[in-house]
């Protein structure tokens, strides 16, 4: 548990560190993510160590959210006047996009043959 | 009652009072939906922050304050961000057989959600600065928030409304990909990453595995493209 613990907080460390130094448009998590996956590839008893970890956290991620979104209500006043303007733009937007990501994944994998998953 | 003020004020000060009220709330909000049969409206951030929003305004406590407490809760999105490897890694046999169609959902994706929410906002007499927070929200938040520092709008603004972004995604993609007769959990849960983030992801982990890898791969990519996207269709569509 704690090796797992340790593995995932050092990949963070290391993806915030690389994020910084090389300017990179992705956040540190993100690079820690790929790090990861890297380490679990080339050696499976790292994976073995970090995956029930991983899983266990990944259950709850949802709960994860809550403090942002909490922050959120206090700055609700900010979409200001255009407050119903913006929020339709939310919805309609992410209805369409995902709505066309997943049409397209679709075609595109009938387009090339590929497997049923 | 005296006794009742002095533990309050005593609580109200370590972080243990509101790090307990966010999971209890999350606890409540996670039966609630399961109460609900998996009501999409009934989703358990949505409750819970709905009890926990009453409680600050009942208790007249500030955002900063709760945050404190909350913080240790807050902190782990780096961790799990980290975590959506593991997923990755079991599930990249699968993603080897769809690379095609996991980066043109990307690229179509990708561009909806920023040319129509920027669309809809400009045909709605929305301003510059505000255009600027809305158009990379499909984005995970600190890109996002990036994104937009860059272009001229507000960090603030760009996390409301990433917050809601995310919000929407998790209680309508269930429906609206039932509606649209898509079975594939690849195509579903990739598209919800893309368009909606950590929260379409976390929605996408609740009811399926291989969606929730999937979501984690489509947030990940989207974090990079709307890094470039969101720019250029800004400029492209303001002309400024």
């Amino acid at each position: 548990m704690h090796h797992a613990l340790t593995l995932i907080l050092l990949a963070q460390l290391a993806g915030e560190s690389l994020s910084r130094l090389l300017d990179l448009p992705v956040p540190g998590p993100v690079v820690g993510m790929a790090l990861m996956l890297a380490a679990m590839l080339a050696s499976p008893r790292i994976a073995a160590v970090v995956r029930p970890v991983a899983e266990g956290i990944l259950r709850h991620i949802s709960l994860l959210f809550v403090p942002a979104a909490v922050g959120v209500v206090g700055h609700l006043d900010r979409l200001g006047e255009d407050g119903a303007a913006v929020l339709a733009a939310l919805i309609v937007s992410t209805v369409l996009a995902i709505a066309v990501g997943a049409l397209v994944f679709v075609w595109v994998q009938r387009f090339v043959g590929g497997s049923d998953g | 009652m005296g006794d009742f003020a002095e533990i309050w004020s005593y609580l109200a000060e370590g972080p243990l009072l509101w790090l307990t009220a966010t999971l209890v709330a999350y606890v409540i909000g996670d039966a609630a939906a399961k109460a609900a049969g998996g009501a999409p409206l009934v989703n358990p951030v949505l409750v819970a922050v709905i009890l926990l929003a009453g409680m600050l305004w009942a208790s007249g406590t500030p955002y900063p304050v709760y945050l404190e407490g909350a913080q240790f809760v807050h902190f782990m999105l780096g961790p799990v961000t980290v975590a959506l490897a593991v997923p990755l890694y079991a599930n990249l046999g699968s993603l080897r057989a769809v690379v095609l169609p996991a980066l043109a959902a990307l690229v179509a994706g990708s561009l909806t959600a920023v040319i129509s929410a920027l669309g809809i906002a400009m045909a709605l007499g929305v301003d510059f600065a505000t255009l600027a927070s809305l158009a990379p929200k499909s984005a995970t938040a600190p890109v996002a928030i990036g994104v937009a520092q860059a272009l001229g709008g507000s960090p603030t603004l760009t996390a409301v409304l990433v917050i809601i972004t995310g919000l929407i995604g998790a209680v309508v993609a269930t429906p609206l990909l039932d509606a649209l007769g898509i079975r594939d959990w690849r195509a579903r849960g990739f598209s919800v990453g893309v368009a909606a983030h950590g929260m379409g992801t976390a929605r996408a982990l609740q009811v399926n595995e291989r969606a929730g890898a999937f979501a984690g791969i489509g947030m990940a990519l989207n974090a990079v493209l709307t890094a470039l996207l969101a720019p250029w269709a800004l400029a492209l569509m303001t002309g400024q």
